[in-house]
């Protein structure tokens, strides 16, 4: 049985942080195309699309019949391990600084071999059930857990290492005066973070669900207004060195396209919030976390960005809106590079149209704030770097994954 | 399979000859090319030769890079009509050897010098399995970064869980070869080992504990192939070459190295050196860790699979013992130089046949079996070969 994982000790100023080692960098593009289904939490290896064989490590050919046609795909993901070790002694800083670290070697029923991180409660032999993660590097790895789910199984502490768990974390959510915010602090909270620091813009001024959120046990209002540098530096003076978890809810929406009528106007506002106000968070916040990604239970571990689905391609009906998503995609993008360093993962969590008073003309289906938080911190528990939220947001992301040309087609008619 | 029909001809008047092993040092600042050439100097002033009439050459390092054995020639002022550059880790002097021996036979080289070698500077190990291969970078260092310490520890579970293997049974391999390395002027390790010692030591990857791995360290070792006429003409000692055997990723399906390619290819060692396991005096396997040596007691035939833990038990495997292995300390005792530590076995037996041995000599080592093995790709070995040599008195 794991160990459940306690609340961290008291930080000692006098010692020196742990620095923020990284497992290999180094992949082929093969591993990449299997990371990028790691990145949405799916076990995924090549299988031919010839022969059928299904092949691992990553290959650039098939095995079976030499064919290039090698497409990831999810697979069964039972197996067996039959040999396992304990590593107490490597070459490579980051496991150095992590040993005892258990590895096995699996046989899926597939008939493949993989040499897996070993989760603390599998027996060997035994049956497992393999996971595909992105470790700290952003690199897949593959995991055997117990075949049925073990008392807490995810506290194990290769586990962790591979997921960014609320629990004992002290987390900022950006946006106190939104639905979504609100709901993403309840599900926090109930999620076990040690601390919630709600951000709320123009605190004087009342707004609905203010009494439900002060409510909310560890939860912390905070003056934060993401259009002004000064606001989001104050916060991070305050409590930039104990937050280790952001999730940015802040999102600015307005429907129009370019003809519509003071849409410069609006859309500076829409940039200013969606996509300033995150580089203002990422700039204030961004550089002590990258410095605390090893720093013990408490470790500084995900930015986290809810952000709409039409980041992947134009709604002309949210135009600018739309545009706005993109621009902040793109800044996720370059987030997640410049985090890596620190091994804290970025994630983003695309979502359909949210039921709120600007969308009342969106017909359905939307997506209620309490789906967003759900999976807000079901991304943190299992470090899932790409979510989708609601049935929209995942349409559009199958169609972009076809031909991001096409859905741009069917989003304008 | 088309290959029956054309049979594996026997080996002709082929000669190997001055076994050449350079002292190894833990650290050095020297580079593999230094090493390298070190070994031929000394190769060539030991056959009466000149370097230019080496005409042919085959080199294994890990450590020349950006130089392969192309830029070798021009470094080293050779001008080979032959040239081979082989990449095959502990495997390397098996198959330079057959690929010299096949030259040699033909006539496209007279005397080929095989040379492996290798630096060992402080941050050599690491620099090296950080690009050691494409599926070890993918799918097996992310996991824990053991390097070869982890892939044997996985087989090594594997196996004493399925043979009943115990810690003593590889314990037993390791403390004979260091009683083999105390008679070996040159070994690494200078002192005793004892079961004691061994299991008591400190853990590195369970189940391997620190004697189960090798130190990997800077040298060269070195052997001529040439024809039998060659060698008379210039009065050196030399062993005949009686088979070859060569594989590379046997069993693919094999769900764990339980086995090496030596089991695909055993019976055709023995028929073409017309010998059965009972002849051979003097056996140099490779031995990166003990579990593969017991291995390659039972692939090659010298106990069934699964029998390696009883074999151990019953035999002893000192040069005065009654099954000579690793007379020279092996990689465990004598060291890891790289690439050398494939040549390693090959230049030992070499020396025990021919009967110049360093160690202590083997009382009847008429014929030596020696057997490579290398190149942990991803989850297990992938290159295996062995060759049968004969003194030519025997």
């Amino acid at each position: 049985m794991t160990e459940p994982v306690g609340p961290p000790p008291k930080k000692d100023p006098q010692k020196v942080t742990r620095p923020p080692e990284l497992p290999p960098l180094q992949r082929s593009r093969a591993s990449l195309k299997q990371a990028a289904w790691a990145a949405r939490g799916v076990f995924a290896l090549q299988v031919c699309g010839v022969c059928g064989k299904a092949s691992y490590p990553p290959r650039d050919a098939c095995p079976g019949c030499l064919s290039d046609d090698l497409d990831f795909r999810p697979v069964d993901d039972r197996g067996t391990v039959i040999a396992q070790t304990v590593i107490r002694s490597s070459t490579d800083l980051y496991f150095r600084q992590r040993t005892p670290w258990r590895v096995g070697l699996v046989r899926l029923d597939c008939g493949l071999s993989i040499v897996a991180h070993l989760h603390g409660d599998v027996a060997v032999p035994g049956p497992v059930r393999m996971v595909a993660k992105l470790d700290k590097s952003g690199n897949a790895v593959l995991m055997a857990l117990p075949a049925t789910e073990s008392d807490n199984m995810t506290d194990d502490p290769e586990y962790r290492e591979l997921t960014a768990s609320p629990r004992h974390r002290r987390i900022l959510v950006t946006d106190g005066r939104g639905a979504v915010g609100q709901a993403v602090a309840n599900a926090l909270s109930k999620a076990g973070a040690s601390a919630i620091f709600v951000g709320v813009a123009e605190p004087w001024k009342p707004f609905s669900g203010m009494d439900g959120l002060k409510a909310i046990p560890n939860v912390q209002t905070l003056p934060l207004d993401l259009t002004d540098t000064t606001s989001v530096t104050e916060l991070a003076g305050e409590i930039g060195g104990k937050t280790d978890i952001i999730v940015n809810t802040a999102d600015h929406v307005r429907p129009g396209g370019i003809f519509g009528d003071g849409s410069l106007v609006t859309s500076r506002d829409a940039f200013d919030v969606n996509v300033f106000g995150l580089q203002r968070l990422a700039q204030a916040f961004g550089p002590a976390m990258r410095g605390r990604g090893a720093d013990g239970i408490n470790s500084a571990a995900a930015f986290v960005d809810v952000l709409p689905v039409y980041a992947l391609a134009n709604l002309p009906d949210f135009g600018f809106y739309s545009a706005s998503a993109a621009a902040r995609h793109s800044l996720l993008q370059c987030l997640r590079a410049e985090m890596r360093a620190g091994g804290v993962r970025v994630m983003s969590v695309f979502t359909g149209p949210v039921d709120d008073d600007w969308r009342q003309h969106v017909p359905p289906p939307k997506v209620a704030p309490g789906q967003i938080a759900k999976v807000v911190v079901r991304a943190l528990e299992e470090g899932i770097e790409e979510s989708f939220v609601g049935d929209i947001a995942t349409d559009i992301a199958a169609r972009f994954l076809d031909d991001p040309k096409v859905l741009e087609r069917e989003l304008s008619q | 399979m088309i290959a029956s029909g054309n049979p594996r001809r026997a080996y002709r008047d082929v000669a190997v000859a001055v076994p050449v092993s350079l002292p190894y040092v833990r650290y050095s600042i020297e580079s593999a090319h230094w090493w390298i050439a070190g070994a031929l100097k000394e190769l060539t002033e030991r056959a009466g030769i000149r370097p230019t009439d080496i005409d042919g050459l085959s080199v294994s390092s890990f450590t020349l890079a950006p130089d392969t054995a192309v830029g070798l020639t021009q470094h080293l002022g050779l001008t080979p009509r032959w040239l081979d550059n082989i990449p095959m880790g502990g495997a390397s002097a098996v198959v330079a050897l057959r690929r010299a021996a096949r030259a040699v036979e033909a006539g496209d080289a007279s005397i080929v010098a095989c040379v492996g070698g290798d630096a060992n500077q402080v941050d050599s190990f690491r620099k090296l399995l950080s690009s050691f291969s494409r599926f070890a970078q993918d799918a097996s260092y992310p996991y824990g970064y053991g390097g070869p310490n982890g892939s044997f520890a996985l087989l090594t579970d594997h196996y004493m869980r399925t043979y009943g293997a115990t810690r003593e049974d590889f314990g037993r391999i390791c403390v004979a070869q260091r009683d083999n390395a105390l008679t070996y002027p040159q070994a690494i390790m200078k002192k005793k080992l004892t079961l004691e010692d061994y299991m008591t030591a400190r853990p590195i990857a369970d189940p391997i504990h620190l004697f189960d791995c090798v130190m990997p360290c800077a040298g060269a070792e070195a052997f001529l192939v040439t024809s039998v006429d060659v060698a008379k003409d210039l009065g050196l000692p030399y062993a005949t070459l009686l088979s070859t055997i060569e594989r590379h990723n046997a069993f693919p399906d094999d769900p764990i190295q339980m086995r090496g390619g030596w089991a695909m290819d055993v019976d055709e060692l023995y028929a073409m050196a017309g010998a059965k396991p009972a002849d051979i005096d003097v056996l140099e396997t490779y031995d990166d860790y003990p579990v593969i040596v017991m291995m390659q007691f039972e692939d090659l035939g010298f106990c069934g699979k699964g029998e390696g833990p009883d074999f151990v038990r019953s035999h002893d495997l000192t040069n005065g013992g009654s099954f000579p292995q690793n007379t020279s300390g092996g990689q465990l005792s004598a060291g890891q130089a790289g690439a050398a530590g494939g040549y390693l076995g090959m230049v030992e037996a070499l020396r025990q046949v021919t009967r110049q041995s360093l160690s202590r000599q083997v009382e009847r080592a008429g014929t030596a079996l020696v057997s490579g093995f290398g190149m942990i790709n991803y989850d297990r070995g992938l290159c295996s070969g062995a060759a049968i040599l004969a003194g030519s008195g025997a």
